[in-house]
């Protein structure tokens, strides 16, 4: 086990002091809020000489991300981060670097996507990057957030895929929590030395020339495409190792979702990132009301935990999914069409309903949640109707 | 020239080339439109057209340039811009074809 110490820090502290003791070789970044303050603690300790970090100060997010893969394919072991527009215009470049199979972190401190502009919190900027390949991870609060960094890169490298680990801003990073940060040597041999034949193609190993990013004709492309398929349904039990191994360092043990109070609950929801706190205080009021509610959190997004989820359904008898971004499609949020769809893999089938919340920083209550819950009992008890399987929980009428 | 096709397994972690110079096996002259002539009474083998071929198609020695590579060379005509002394000159490489088939049947 590791030594512990606990200590007042905002999300952003948090994830400076990771990014710290983790000492990458390459950060190449480009500031936007609310990633901004992340980068800025961090660049103190790299002018201060307590990492060997190279920090490459780039003119955009397209090309932080394009210089994490070059020096990621070389060998380095790097990390970078952004928000809200940052990561859509990263966004050609992630496939490219899943395409490649690069293990690099990404930081996602979840903004809003313009217009209207917005630098507040939602999940809209995540949700551009559900089908790129990478594995992504959602953290509830700012020790989360430090314990998911440390994680992050191990899972990255043992799956030879990239990762973003997000966490809310503002909310998680700008709001300061006692937070248990491990020593440094236990960081250290957690997630082992930087050295460049960890990954099996280092453009650094000068006797052994390859080519990244070549073209594949259509002969080839397919092939291609079915082995990342292929490695991706790995990831699942590389997370859970990663998961195991880190609980034997830091005494927390972390598994793909978070249940609470779901063993006899008849109405569930579930929801991702910082309010998930706020969700299970709504559970309790409506348990102290005699209603049987539970609550689950997506901790791992991609690869979606199907089987996990579909199990902690199995017994429900309604579901409402709580959306941090809307998906302007007509059918609902991200997160309901993937707990709908993962509802194929059980018996049981719940009336699922999904809300839209807190978009762009739009603070959320319990009584909001408790609202939601209520919402789903009439629906599925047959007293009201809808029009749409999504609403909005919070609109001005 | 005939190659086996890897079934998805086979294929190195990332899609990568293992090989260093595999380019070599793309024979890239297939595409030519137009084919650089040369006139060997005005070249002086300066050899600034192998400086700037970008496909490396132009052999040479320190004294000396020889026929262009046609096995490689797209055509793309730098060569012809850029030489000094206009000993290059962009021909349709359907006229030379059917003035070869021309000279074949009589």
């Amino acid at each position: 086990m590791a030594q512990t110490k606990v200590i007042a820090l905002t999300g952003n502290q948090a994830a400076a002091e990771a990014m710290r003791q983790i000492n990458f070789d390459v950060a190449a970044v480009y500031p936007i809020s609310p990633q901004t303050e992340l980068m800025g603690f961090f660049a103190e300790y790299v002018a201060n000489g307590e990492v060997d970090t190279e920090m490459v100060a780039v003119d955009g997010e397209h090309s932080a991300m394009a210089t994490c893969i070059g020096a990621a394919a070389a060998g380095a072991r790097t990390i970078t981060a952004s928000a809200g527009p940052g990561i859509a215009y990263m966004l050609e470049n992630l496939y490219i670097a899943s395409g490649m199979r690069i293990p690099l972190v990404l930081l996602d401190v979840n903004r809003a996507l313009s217009a209207p502009l917005s630098i507040h919190c939602d999940h809209g900027d995540s949700m551009l990057t559900r089908d790129t390949g990478w594995i992504s991870i959602f953290s509830e609060n700012a020790q989360e957030a430090y314990h998911n960094i440390i994680m992050s890169v191990k899972i990255s490298e043992k799956a030879m895929f990239p990762i973003i680990v997000n966490y809310d801003g503002y909310i998680v990073s700008h709001s300061i929590e006692d937070v248990e940060i491990l020593d440094d040597e236990s960081v250290r041999d957690f997630v082992g030395p930087s050295d460049i034949n960890r990954i099996p193609y280092p453009l650094l190993n000068t006797e052994k020339p390859v080519t990244y990013g070549a073209t594949a004709q259509p002969d080839y492309y397919t092939e291609c495409k079915y082995q990342q398929h292929v490695d991706f349904l790995k990831v699942y039990d590389i997370v859970r190792e990663v998961f195991d191994e880190f609980a034997q360092i830091s005494g927390k043990r972390y598994d793909l979702i978070e249940e609470y109070k779901t063993e006899d609950a008849e109405y569930i929801g579930i929801s991702m990132g910082s309010s998930f706190g706020t969700l299970k205080d709504a559970v309790d009021r409506l348990r102290d009301q005699g209603k049987k509610v539970g609550a689950i959190k997506i901790r791992l997004y991609r690869p979606f935990p199907v089987k996990e989820v579909a199990q902690a359904l199995s017994r429900a008898k309604g579901v409402v999914v709580l959306d941090r971004a809307d998906s302007f499609d007509g059918i609902g949020g991200p997160l309901f069409k993937d707990v709908s769809t993962a509802l194929l893999a059980t018996d049981n089938n719940p009336f699922v309903h999904n809300f839209i919340y807190g978009l762009g920083g739009r603070e959320i209550h319990e009584e909001e949640f408790m609202r939601a819950f209520d919402r789903l009992e009439r629906l599925e008890k047959g007293i009201e109707t809808r029009e749409n399987f999504v609403e909005y929980l919070q609109v001005r009428e | 020239m005939s190659y086996q096709l890897k079934p998805w397994h086979e294929i190195p972690i990332g899609s990568i080339v293992p090989e260093a110079g595999s380019s070599k096996l793309n024979h890239t002259g297939s595409w030519r439109m137009l084919r650089p002539v040369l006139n060997y009474d005005k070249c002086t083998h300066c050899l600034i057209c192998w400086i700037f071929c970008p496909d490396d198609s132009i052999p040479v020695s320190p004294q000396e340039r020889f026929e262009t590579d046609f096995e490689y060379c797209k055509g793309c005509g730098i060569c012809a811009v850029e030489c000094p002394y206009d000993a290059l000159e962009m021909v349709p490489e359907m006229e030379i074809k059917l003035k070869e088939l021309e000279e074949e049947i009589g």
